[in-house]
């Protein structure tokens, strides 16, 4: 174990609202001292920290790793090399893989693989159903021993409400949370772009707003029945958000998240068939992006993921309702991020919460802070330097991203896992 | 992706996939080379030998005849040489991807893909990885795009009326799935008729209509108040009875071109429909047949039509 210390860099911690200039001492897998070093401290390595921000491992509450299943788009190497490239030291993996994460023997192996890279800490998200089927409970306190820290039915349907009912009863039960992504799959069958201008123009098959309201308000509902702790994932409508805000605002258990895709794009930006915009949800008008930056400003919406989807070029290159759905999102969280905290005037503390305090929270994890005495993950970044986005050098397998050419100010120069520096 | 790929950096057009983008200026000319193709076609000896040499795919990944055929011999009248791919039939179900089979034709030396494809955006696909020497015209993508047919259309307008401004034109029928139907819209709001009115129940319109600068009429009568061309739409059979109309007949009921209804309309006004007609459906046969149809020049004119948007093309090279 080396001794590092941090110096001269400006930290940011929003779970203990600090945003001072501080040194940070890391020692046996901890963070050792903030500020002053701690008697004896011997340091090994410095890292100069100057002009760069020192903040917690960043969190990212949906990347998908493709394994197993689905290892030819992309492997658990390749994407954890991503993560930690990006600054993200913790991930929950949605459940969606092949098979899915149904059986705890599926999520052990995720975990010990995860470990044995020693690269980003893996917190896979358990399917809420067999096969995600929709039809019947997993064993989610199985699971949940296995290392599942949420249950979820990723972007498959639930379509019979008495289900979805009996799962938040039941994880209710063992105390762990359901994460649902909103979408009514009868008024969204067949879609693949909001119903919008856009969609009319270019004779894309639509899915309606309404095809996420009338999950959230049934979602809602039962939420009120069961007193469930819910987390709503990838909301993509202005509606939606205000449903959120009333219901937050009425004490409901509810949370939600939203991709930084959604952060920043638009229909529009589907301009001319452009498959890497086709994705789940889809992106919708102005407004609703909008929307989602004043959602996330006042706190209505609590975290921002990468929904993190690498694709291969067979997956995209294809008639856009063709086309895989999705976009890789790792190496990119954190500028897009950062891009929306400038344009939004949003502090730095606020907007480091949504990516740290907050999805840890989500996960019910004490992870995304940092404290002395906890375990070391940190991410050391320089908010000024500024790169242009091109697809073919990120390291995640999955080159489709719809910000190709897109100049990002922002870039993750140092990742600390559990004391050790993983990236640089 | 965010650039129009029909249009090149110096403002030409290289690719035909939709109507929306191309300026008014250039459909004109469309439509004045189309002119002087017609005279072609009714020439004893109907060739002229501005593709000669020129290989023409025809590229049909659903099934068509009416359209396959009048590109066939629009390319033959040019004198290139014309080679017909049911794709449907073959590469697509052995699981070829569509680039790969467009790379494979491509290395066959084709100079253009005539394009027709169940997927909106196909031909957008197609064009954005050709050789830059090789042109795409689209013969129809999904729901999205039907540019020749919309070109032979205000040919068709043209010819009868001589002017668009002033005009009123009303669209009757499927517009939710009809690629003609934007390609129609786009084209008449470029060329500047005083009305684009479009007729239909709600289960058949798409949701944003109004922002293509259309007006939407629910009732039929209505909607062919005083208007000058009445184009009418294909109601295709799987979308008779379900869940977007309750019948064939409830549907002629209300939205079928019968002579009563056409009175509403100026007495002058032609009445189109791209075909293949669907005869007691949307419309009477006795309007089909009757002295306002202009449906048979309609297919007439496609030719000179596909004419002319090949030999543009071919002049870009």
């Amino acid at each position: 174990m080396t001794n590092i210390r941090i110096k001269g860099g400006r930290l940011v911690d929003p779970a203990n609202g600090l945003d001072v200039r501080k040194d940070v001492y890391i020692s046996q897998a901890e963070v050792a001292a903030i500020g002053d070093a701690p008697a004896d401290f011997h340091v090994d390595r410095t890292v100069d920290a100057s002009g760069l921000i020192v903040c917690p491992g960043l969190v990212d509450v949906a990347a998908r790793l493709r394994e197993p299943g689905h290892e030819y788009r992309a492997t658990l190497e390749s994407e954890a090399v991503a993560a930690v490239a990006g600054g993200i030291t913790s991930l929950a993996c949605p459940p969606d893989t092949d098979p899915p994460l149904d059986e705890p023997g599926l999520v052990e192996m995720l975990k010990y693989r995860a470990r044995s890279l020693n690269l980003v800490q893996v917190y896979p998200v358990g399917a809420l159903t067999q096969g995600l089927e929709g039809r019947k409970l997993t064993e989610m306190s199985e699971l949940a021993d296995a290392g599942c820290v949420a249950f979820s039915q990723g972007d498959a349907p639930l379509p019979d409400a008495r289900v979805l009912l009996r799962t938040m009863q039941y994880a209710a039960t063992i105390g762990y949370p359901v994460w649902l992504r909103p979408q009514d799959p009868s008024l969204a069958s067949g879609g693949v772009a909001h119903d919008g201008e856009v969609a009319t123009r270019l004779g894309l098959r639509t899915i309606p707003v309404v095809a996420e309201t009338a999950a959230v308000s049934t979602i809602l509902l039962l939420v009120r029945e069961t007193g469930a702790r819910v987390h709503l994932c990838r909301l993509s409508s202005a509606d939606a958000i205000d449903m959120v805000r009333q219901a937050k605002s009425l004490g409901l258990n509810v949370s939600c998240d939203v991709s930084a895709n959604h952060v920043h794009l638009c229909e529009m930006d589907i301009a001319y068939f452009d498959s890497n915009c086709h994705l789940i949800p889809p992106l919708r008008s102005q407004r609703d992006r909008d929307a989602i930056r004043a959602g996330l400003a006042d706190g209505t919406i609590d975290a921002i993921c990468s929904d993190h989807t690498p694709l291969d070029d067979d997956d995209k290159q294809l008639p856009f309702a063709e086309a895989q759905p999705g976009a890789t999102g790792l190496e990119l969280l954190l500028p897009l991020t950062l891009k929306w905290a400038n344009e939004a005037g949003v502090s730095l503390v606020q907007a480091i919460g949504c990516l740290t305090s907050a999805p840890a929270r989500l996960l019910g994890l004490s992870v995304g802070r940092l404290d002395v005495g906890a375990r070391a993950d940190l991410c050391i970044f320089d908010p000024a330097l500024r790169w242009q986005v091109d697809s073919s050098r990120l390291r995640s397998q999955g080159h489709n991203t719809p910000f190709s050419g897109l100049e990002l100010e922002g870039k993750a120069l140092y990742t600390i896992v559990g004391g050790h520096i993983v990236y640089e | 992706m965010n650039r129009d790929p029909q249009i090149d950096s110096n403002g030409k057009l290289v690719h035909l996939l939709s109507i929306e983008g191309i300026p008014r200026d250039t459909l004109i000319g469309i439509l004045d080379t189309a002119r002087s193709f017609v005279s072609v076609t009714e020439r004893e000896i109907k060739k002229v030998p501005l593709l000669r040499g020129k290989s023409v795919f025809n590229l049909f990944f659903e099934p068509s005849t009416r359209t396959h055929t009048t590109f066939e011999i629009a390319a033959k009248r040019l004198s290139a040489d014309v080679i017909n791919l049911n794709v449907g039939s073959s590469s697509q179900s052995k699981g070829e991807t569509l680039l790969d089979t467009v790379a494979n034709l491509s290395a066959m030396h084709a100079d253009m893909f005539v394009v027709r494809h169940s997927q909106s955006g196909a031909a957008n696909l197609i064009a954005s990885n050709v050789a830059p020497n090789i042109h795409v015209i689209n013969a129809g993508d999904g729901s999205h795009a039907h540019p020749t047919q919309a070109l032979l259309d205000i040919f068709t307008i043209r010819h009868y009326k001589k002017e668009f401004a002033g005009l009123r034109v009303a669209i009757v029928g499927d517009i939710l799935h009809s690629r003609v139907a934007r390609s129609q819209i786009h084209a008449l709001t470029t060329l500047g008729v005083s009305e684009v009115r479009v007729i239909a129940p709600a289960t058949l319109l798409p949701s944003h209509l109004s922002k293509m600068g259309v007006q939407v009429f629910r009732n039929m009568a209505e909607g062919l108040r005083d208007v000058d061309v009445v184009i009418m739409l294909r109601l295709q059979n799987e979308r008779m009875n379900g869940e977007l109309l309750p019948s064939a007949q409830e549907y002629f009921k209300n939205y079928g071109l019968t002579p009563e209804k056409l009175a509403n309309a100026r007495p002058d006004a032609i009445v189109m429909h791209p075909g293949p007609m669907n005869r007691g459906v949307e419309i009477d046969s006795s309007v089909a047949d009757g002295r306002q149809s202009v449906i048979l020049p309609q297919v007439t004119f496609g030719i000179a039509v596909r004419m002319a948007v090949m030999s543009i093309l071919a002049g870009q090279s």
